[in-house]
């Protein structure tokens, strides 16, 4: 479990590396916080000519708050520093508490938040939060620079838009309206396994009636799942236990396509996933009435 | 004596050196010149194997030597039969073992095709990517059922119907009474139990010293002395000449003794035909393959009744999968077909089996080693009949136990050691009681668990019994030496995997010769040290190799007390060993120290007398009649999520009994460790092979281990009915907390979802598996 040969390289600065993603493309990667890409380049299922180390580069790693009151996480951010961030805890509170089930501390301490989302593992909690919060991600290359939403952003299993010259630089997170609650959930095996299910779920109330909701998975199809019909369900109703229950059996069996694996079955995972929407609806709706 | 130190539960004196990482292991060796290795394997199951390409990389910079099974000449040959097939009278066996490299025909996924040495690691994988093999897959021959088939492709070509054995053993006459009984329930069970997953994956360095003609072997191996001797033999080289040393071992579980693995074999033979130290250490995904597992049985098995619940007979007919190779003979099926008897009495049993080659792993024993597969049977048949005879699963184990006065007991079969299945002692209702009490059912189940109920909540409690038969022979040895120091060297010859050997056999010397148990030094899994010795297995270091280390210091006693009454001019019983120093009892100023006694036992001047030997030093060896029946209770509560099917263990009672015990830290660490594989065996771990053989999940992100957050606190209690095969009436312990934790689930979990008519009938289980288990009982 040795990688294949490749050339390293460790720039300081951003230019520097969108210079060499330029000449290198397709046949470079970059490396965050390694934790996918080197055991995937250590079982050799990943062989890059060049590896391009992001870890050195000033400027890449900030939380902060913009001029418009976003705000906006670097991709080099830990895991583990944005998990810790009161920032973050305040003005984006689905990704506070997204951030424990993300595998284990070990893990986030080297874990970036932008690896994880450039990665776009369907397994992964924070590419389905991206697409619940409606995040914009901000893309580099020396050609200049992209914003696309999250749903944009992520195209396929393992796949996003990003060319190979660009790298993500920046998450923007943009502030939830009042009287807006969320709520993260996942059935996992163990405690920091991909989980066999997760889901998200953002809600608006006015008084007692679903003004807007959100409702993402992940596991449960090639990439970030948004349960669309089930979340249009909810839109101008009373959040009964009826039209609840009618967005979870929605949910399971309309919006989400979920494949079997050695973990769980189809049917399990369609279980799940009304189990877990009646969970986070519940608490989001909770949430905004708060 | 002064103050005891056999019994106390004393830290382990290794620790301070493992947990600040100053322990020896094997990827611990690092030579001058040393050469790595990778090996070529097989990406199929089942595959002709025509020409190896090994041209392109011979000249690669950094590959110092490429070998194929044509260049290993008569060194080509296929392992050892390690354990043949018990003195039987209704066998039928057919020897297959593994090869060193794979010729003509692959038999598993990762089995050996090549094997290239390289500058470094990195280099020799480099090169193994570049290396073709000419491979044309045939179907694979995966599924246990379907390998019996007469329709099945052959793992080996000349052997019809896959049959690796197949064994018949039978006591009474289980027809005969077929007919007398008030309840004849039959179920077919599915048992399936995983890899062992040491935390240290094997590994081997060899080096030859051309001038000193002598050959240095560092192997993660159980049994370094059978090692030493099979390779001095395969080598053409004097065991003198061939060191074999176990060090510190991360784990070991049975699969570390799997003699003689391909890497085992190579690596010697390489390091002397390059000249150069040439070092393996397999990683973890070759691990998944390349080390041997243990995996399922399919039983279909009847259990004779009367309507108070006493067992008339068993029958039990199942399959076995022994994969591509079974160099390990039947152990494994032997101990599922005596195991099941459990602590019952059972007077009619027809048991049959057919172990049968499949292109999966090899599989040998991985701790329980079959037991866990009989234990289960036994257990669910005795559930099940319970719940047809409106029965508590406590009280009917009760009323089958084999009563204190039973023993020896005589099973009438033969056990894996090739003597009778005879249970020396035991004392079974005692250790029931105690684990009720301990987790206190009856409150549970009249208070508890219906006021849980009320509330939607499904817990549910489980107590299941088991027997472990531990201790075997053949053998083991100890040196025991006073040194001039003062302070006491033991060798042995088992090999050591984290059991804690270097403090309780200190305590078991310590005890006889009056010192600390920290001025005894202990080396284990040296061949230098001591070479007679078979190896740490079958949970028997304690008993045989435990023994042995007391035979050796009550012959240094002995040595110490005689020469200690010439030197005081005192009759030998008057004298008594404490604090390092032999002494007159009541006369504290005579006494001399075991430094200045073990000077004057081996003097500069002047004669040593005829008939003795000089120092204060023993070899001793202690060899059993036969194996030692430990028992034990395991009782558990747990909690099952209606919505999502994950189940919570909430407390796990273990009551045990191994005899005597040498130190119950240790003995509680054993137990501990045992139930967190049981536990991943019941709930978590799953070898996963596709129809193709492919194994599907062969990293720890997807096969899964139970971690800390799985694993309950555990609370145990023991209780010693000593055995009388050795002197210290030890039994084994080191199997024990792993063997009964698969139906302990399936009792509890049942009891739990009292609601669904459920019958757990195999394992592993997963919240998938009770999902689909749920859905197809409601359906």
């Amino acid at each position: 479990m040795k990688p294949a040969p490749f050339q390293y390289h460790a720039p300081s600065r951003l230019e520097e590396v969108l210079k060499l993603l330029a000449a290198h493309g397709d046949e470079a990667k970059v490396l965050a916080g390694g934790q996918s890409l080197v055991p995937t380049m250590n079982f050799r299922l990943a062989q890059p000519a060049v590896l391009i180390d992001l870890n050195r580069v000033e400027g890449l790693d900030g939380i902060r708050e913009d001029d418009d009151g976003r705000l906006r996480i670097g991709a080099m951010a830990r895991q583990r520093a944005v998990e810790r961030s009161p920032l973050v805890a305040e003005r984006a509170p689905l990704v506070h508490e997204t951030m424990p089930y993300i595998a284990h501390p070990q893990i986030r301490n080297r874990g970036t938040f932008g690896g994880s989302i450039a990665h776009a593992d369907p397994a992964a909690e924070l590419p389905a939060v991206m697409l619940a919060l409606r995040a914009q991600l901000l893309l580099r290359s020396r050609r200049g620079e992209r914003r696309l939403t999250a749903s944009e952003f992520f195209t396929g299993l393992f796949e996003t838009a990003l060319e190979p010259d660009e790298i993500l630089a920046e998450v923007v997170l943009p502030s939830l309206p009042p009287a807006t609650g969320w709520a993260f959930a996942e059935v996992s095996r163990r405690h920091g396994d991909y989980a066999l299910v997760g889901a998200a779920a953002v809600v608006t109330l006015d008084g007692d009636v679903c003004t807007d909701a959100r409702l993402t998975f992940l596991s449960v199809g090639e990439g970030p799942t948004e349960a669309a019909q089930a979340a249009a369900g909810l839109r101008g109703q009373n959040l009964t236990e009826a039209t609840v229950t009618a967005a979870a059996e929605t949910a399971a069996n309309v919006d989400i396509d979920p494949p079997s694996d050695i973990h769980a079955s189809e049917a399990y995972r369609r279980h799940l996933a009304g189990v877990l929407t009646k969970q986070v609806v519940n608490a989001a709706a909770k949430r905004a009435r708060a | 004596m002064s103050t005891r130190v056999f019994g106390q539960p004393i830290r382990r004196q290794e620790d301070p050196r493992l947990l600040t990482g100053r322990a020896l292991f094997v990827d611990d060796i690092d030579l001058p010149g040393m050469l790595h290795v990778a090996f070529v394997r097989s990406d199929f199951a089942h595959a002709r194997l025509g020409t190896v390409d090994v041209n392109a990389v011979r000249d690669r910079p950094g590959v110092a030597a490429v070998y194929t099974a044509d260049d290993l000449g008569d060194y080509w040959q296929p392992g050892p039969l390690l354990v043949p097939p018990p003195p039987i009278e209704r066998i039928t066996f057919n020897q297959r073992t593994q090869v060193p490299l794979a010729k003509g025909k692959v038999h598993h996924v990762g089995e050996p095709i090549a094997v290239v040495v390289a500058e470094s690691r990195y280099l020799a994988e480099d090169a193994v990517a570049e290396i073709f093999a000419d491979l044309e897959p045939l179907d694979a021959v995966v599924d246990l059922e379907a390998a019996v088939a007469p329709d099945s492709p052959l793992v080996h070509d000349d052997i019809e119907g896959n049959l690796a054995a197949h064994v018949i053993q039978e006591k009474g006459d289980y027809q005969a009474v077929r007919g007398k009984a008030d309840l004849l329930l039959e179920r077919r069970f599915h048992y399936d139990h995983g890899t062992a997953a040491a935390m240290e994956n094997r590994g081997v360095v060899a080096a030859w010293d051309e001038r000193g003609q002598r050959l240095q072997i560092w192997d993660t191996t159980q049994a370094p002395i059978p090692i030493r001797n099979g390779l001095a033999g395969m080598l053409g080289l004097s065991e003198s000449q061939v060191q074999v040393v176990a060090p510190f071992l991360g784990g070991g579980f049975g699969p570390k003794i799997m003699m003689f693995y391909p890497e085992e074999v190579l690596i010697p033979w390489i390091a002397m035909r390059l000249g150069r130290p040439v070092k393996w250490i397999e990683d973890r995904q070759e691990n998944f393959f390349a080390t041997t597992q243990e995996r399922d049985q399919v039983h279909e098995a009847e259990l004779a009744m009367t309507r108070d619940g006493r067992i008339l007979g068993i029958r039990d007919v199942f399959l076995h999968d022994t994969g591509a190779y079974a160099p390990y003979g039947l152990t494994v099926p032997i101990n599922s077909q005596c195991t099941l008897l459990g602590p019952y009495d059972v007077p009619h049993y027809y048991s049959e089996f057919k172990a049968v080659f499949t292109n999966k792993p090899i599989v040998t024993p991985y701790r329980g080693a079959g037991r866990q597969h009989g234990v289960f049977v036994m257990e669910r048949l005795l559930d099940l009949a319970a719940r047809e005879l409106g029965l508590d699963p406590v009280e009917i184990r009760r009323r089958n136990y084999l009563p204190s006065d039973a023993f020896p007991h005589n099973h009438q079969i033969i056990y894996q050691d090739f003597t009778p299945l005879t249970y020396d002692s035991g004392n079974y209702e005692p250790i029931l009681d105690k684990a009720v009490e301990m987790i206190g059912y009856r409150d549970f189940v009249s208070e508890e668990q219906p006021r849980l109920r009320k509330q939607g909540r499904r817990v549910g409690i489980g107590v299941v019994s088991y027997v472990e038969g531990t201790g075997i022979g053949p053998y083991e040895g100890a040196r025991v030496t006073v040194q001039a120091s003062g302070k006491v060297h033991l060798a042995t010859g088992v090999g050591t995997q984290g059991q804690g050997h270097f403090t309780s056999f200190a305590q078991v010397v310590a005890e006889q010769l009056g010192v600390e148990v920290t001025d005894v030094s202990v080396t284990t899994g040296d061949t230098a040290e001591l070479h007679w010795g078979t190896g740490t297995f079958a949970s028997r270091g304690a008993v045989v190799a435990g023994n042995a280390c007391h035979a050796a210091a009550l012959e240094v006693r002995q040595k110490i007390l005689k020469l200690a009454s010439e030197e005081l001019e005192v009759a030998e019983e008057d004298l008594e060993l404490r604090d390092g120093k032999v002494g007159v009892r009541g006369v504290p100023e005579k006494v001399i120290a075991l430094g200045e006694l073990a000077q004057l036992a081996n003097p500069l001047r002047g004669a040593v007398k005829p008939g003795t030997e000089p120092g204060l030093e023993a070899t001793t060896y202690f060899g059993p009649d036969r194996g030692a029946t430990a028992a034990g209770v395991h009782a558990m509560i747990v909690e099952v999520d209606p919505e999502t099917w994950l189940v919570e263990c909430k407390r796990y009672v273990v009551v045990h009994d191994c005899g005597t015990v040498i130190n119950p830290l240790i003995l509680e660490g054993q137990i501990e460790g045992g139930v967190a594989q049981g536990i991943g065996n019941a709930f978590y771990e799953h070898l996963v092979f596709n129809s193709e053989g492919q194994l599907m999940n062969a990293s720890f992100m997807d096969y899964l281990l139970p971690t800390a957050t799985d694993v309950p606190p555990i609370e145990s209690a023991h209780l010693v009915t000593p055995s009388p095969l050795n002197p210290l009436g030890i039994k084994g312990a080191g199997e024990a907390g792993a063997i009964p934790v698969g139906p302990l689930f399936a009792q509890a979990i049942e009891n739990a979802l009292y609601d669904v008519d459920l019958e757990i009938l195999e394992i592993p289980l997963s919240p998938n598996r009770l999902f689909e288990l749920v859905a197809e009982q409601k359906e």
